[in-house]
C-alpha cells in the first residue's frame, strides 16, 4: 500500500516549540454512578505512534468520544496541538482525523460520494475535493471502484476508506478506535502497515485504540488503560522493563492480573 | 515532516467554508432520498389517497363558504390541497428526525458531528437540508394535483416558496427536539402516533376552523394553539400571493423556539452510552 505525498499533508513551516499532538489531562468520566474513566492523563507526540491498549470496557471509547467532543468532558482537560477541544473545538477537530470502531461511511452512497460528503464538512471546495478523492482513492487502489456503492467493498477495504476519508483534509493527529477489528490477518497487517507509514513518512501522531498484542512493536509508546485507569505508559521497551517482562503479553498480564488466551486479553 | 503548534492553526472560518459545508449537507441528504426510491413514492402517495380518495369522498358532505384567501366557493380538494402540502412536510420533518436518530444509533451521525464547523451550524445545515427535500416532494404533488384541476394562480408556486421554506424548518426542528428526547429509535414509533396525528388532525387541515368551532369551542381552541395550523394557513394563503401575518409571527416564533430548543438539546452521547460496554462503547 502505497502513502501520499509529504507535501499533501505538510500545512504549516517548521517552528521550534512543538506541542503534543494530543494531551490528554487528568480526565475523568462517569455515566450515572459507574466511572468509565478515573484521571486518565498522558500525551501523544507528533511523528509517533501510540498505542492504546485494553481489555473491552477498559474505557478506549469514552476517551475517543472525548476527544471527538461527542461527549462533553466533565472532568479534566484534552488539547490538540495545544487547541482545548472545550473551548476551541473548531481549531482542534481541524487537526484532527479519526476513525471510530463502528463503521461510519454511508453505504449507499458510492465511494467518491463519501469523501465528498467529508471534505464539504471540512469546508473543502468541491473542486479541491475531487482532485483529494482521486489522489486517495488511487492511494488505496480502489480508483477502479470510485463510482461503486460502499456496502460492494469487503471489510478491509472498507477500514481503508475510512482511514483515506480521515486524512482529506490532512490532519495532524489520527485516532484509530480498534480499525482491524473484524479483519483477516492479511487486511489487518495492510491497514497497520499504513498507518505507521503515516507516521514515518508524514510526521502524523497516532493514537491506535487495540486489545491485540501482536498489533504493537517495541519501539512505539504505549498506554495501558485498565478498568478506567491509565496503569502504564511510555515507551513499550521502558513499560515492559517497568514490568519485569519480556513482551506485551506478559506486560499486561502483570500489570492487570488479567488472564490471557493467545495475543487477546481474556 | 512538519511540526504544528497552537498559534499557526488557522482561526475561525471562512463563509466559503460555510457554504460549502451547507452545500455538502444538502447534497447528501438529496442523493439519500433519491436513492429510497419507496420513500419518495411513499411521500407523494400519502397525500394523493387523501386528495384522490378522502377529498373525493368528502367533497359533498363538507362544504367550503368562502372564506379568506378564496373569492368563490371552492371543491373541498382546493381546500384540503395546502394542508396535504403541510402534511408532507411533517412527515418529512419528523422521518428527517428518525434518521437522525438511526444515524446516531448507526454512528453514521458521527462523521458530521467531527466536523470542525461549529456543532449548531452542523444542525441547522441537517434541518435546511431536511426542508429542501421536503420542497422537492411538495412540488411534484403540486404538479400532480395541477392534473387534477387544483391549479393555484401561476405566481402562488413562487409566493409559496418561503412559506414551505419557513414551515419545513419548523416542522423539522420540532422533530429535532423531539429526537433529542429519543434515547433510542424503537421509542419514534410512539412519538409519531402522539405527534403527528394529533397535530395533523387539530389543525384546520382538512375542514375550516369555524366547522370546528361549530362542532366543538373546546377542540376550535386546540386548533389555534397548534402550530401546524398556522403552517397550513401560511402555505395556503401564499399559495395565494397573500400573507397572514398572525401564521406568519407564529411559524416564525415556533421555528426560533424549536430550532434553539433543538440544538441546545441535542446530545450525540444518546444512543452511544445507551450500548454500554457489549456495544463497544466505553
Amino acid at each position: 500500500m502505497t502513502v501520499p505525498d509529504a507535501h499533501i499533508v505538510s500545512q504549516t513551516a517548521p517552528v521550534a516549540a512543538a506541542l503534543p499532538a494530543l494531551a490528554i489531562g487528568h480526565v475523568s468520566h462517569s455515566y450515572g454512578p459507574r466511572r468509565a474513566l478515573i484521571d486518565v492523563d498522558f500525551s501523544v507526540a507528533p511523528a509517533s505512534f501510540t498505542a492504546l491498549l485494553g481489555l473491552n470496557g477498559a474505557g478506549k471509547s469514552t476517551l475517543f468520544s472525548l476527544v471527538t467532543r461527542l461527549f462533553g468532558i466533565q472532568t479534566g482537560q484534552i488539547s490538540i496541538f495545544g487547541h482545548d477541544i472545550s473551548r476551541a473545538p473548531g481549531e482542534a477537530l481541524r487537526l484532527l482525523g479519526v476513525v471510530f470502531q463502528p463503521r461510519t461511511l454511508d453505504l449507499d452512497l458510492s465511494l467518491t460520494q463519501n469523501l465528498l460528503y467529508h471534505a464539504a464538512l471540512h469546508g473543502i471546495s468541491r473542486r479541491e475535493a475531487r482532485l483529494r478523492s482521486a489522489e486517495v482513492l488511487d492511494r488505496i487502489k480502489l480508483s477502479d471502484r470510485a463510482g461503486s456503492k460502499v456496502r460492494d467493498l469487503s471489510g478491509g477495504q472498507m477500514r481503508r476508506l475510512e482511514i483515506a476519508r480521515a486524512l482529506l483534509h490532512r490532519p495532524r493527529l489520527l485516532l484509530l478506535d480498534e480499525a482491524t477489528v473484524g479483519l483477516d490477518v492479511k487486511a489487518r497487517a495492510d491497514i497497520l502497515d499504513h498507518v505507521r507509514q503515516l507516521v514515518t513518512e508524514q510526521g502524523i501522531g497516532v493514537l491506535w485504540a487495540t486489545h491485540l498484542f501482536d498489533e504493537i512493536k517495541p519501539s512505539d509508546d504505549l498506554v495501558v488503560l485498565h478498568q478506567g485507569k491509565v496503569l502504564a505508559k511510555g515507551p513499550v521497551s521502558r513499560v515492559m522493563a517497568e514490568a519485569g517482562a519480556q513482551d506485551v503479553n506478559t506486560t499486561f498480564m502483570r500489570l492487570t492480573g488479567a488472564a490471557t488466551i493467545g495475543g487477546t486479553p481474556a | 515532516m512538519s511540526v504544528t503548534t497552537a498559534s499557526e492553526a488557522r482561526r475561525g472560518f471562512s463563509f466559503s467554508e460555510y457554504i460549502t459545508c451547507l452545500n455538502g449537507i444538502v447534497w447528501r441528504e438529496a442523493l439519500r432520498f433519491l436513492h429510497q426510491r419507496e420513500r419518495f413514492v411513499s411521500a407523494l402517495v400519502r397525500p394523493l389517497v387523501w386528495l384522490f380518495i378522502f377529498a373525493a369522498g368528502f367533497r359533498q358532505v363538507l362544504g367550503i363558504s368562502i372564506i379568506p384567501p378564496y373569492e368563490t366557493y371552492i371543491l373541498y380538494e382546493v381546500y384540503i390541497a395546502p394542508g396535504l402540502m403541510a402534511m408532507i412536510q411533517l412527515f418529512n420533518g419528523m422521518q428527517s428526525s428518525l434518521s437522525m436518530v438511526y444515524d446516531r444509533e448507526m454512528g453514521n451521525m458521527r462523521t458530521l458531528l467531527v466536523s470542525p464547523l461549529p456543532r449548531g451550524y452542523l444542525l441547522f445545515c441537517k434541518l435546511l437540508a431536511g426542508t429542501a427535500v421536503s420542497l422537492l416532494q411538495v412540488y411534484a404533488f403540486l404538479l400532480i394535483a395541477w392534473f387534477w384541476d387544483i391549479a393555484p394562480p401561476t405566481i402562488g408556486y413562487l409566493t409559496v416558496l418561503p412559506a414551505l421554506i419557513l414551515s419545513g424548518l419548523m416542522l423539522g426542528a420540532l422533530g429535532m427536539l423531539i429526537s433529542s428526547g429519543i434515547k433510542q429509535l424503537e421509542n419514534f414509533a410512539g412519538v409519531m402516533n402522539f405527534v403527528i396525528f394529533p397535530m395533523f388532525f387539530a389543525s384546520s387541515a382538512l375542514y375550516p376552523l369555524w366547522r370546528v368551532q361549530e362542532g366543538s369551542p373546546m377542540l376550535y381552541y386546540v386548533c389555534e394553539f397548534n402550530p401546524f395550523t398556522h403552517a397550513v394557513e401560511l402555505i395556503r394563503f401564499a399559495l395565494y400571493g397573500q400573507l397572514n401575518l398572525v401564521s406568519l409571527a407564529v411559524v416564525g416564533g415556533c421555528t426560533a423556539v424549536f430550532m434553539i430548543g433543538a440544538i441546545y438539546a441535542y446530545d450525540p452521547s444518546r444512543g452511544l452510552v445507551r450500548r454500554g460496554p457489549g456495544g463497544g462503547e466505553t
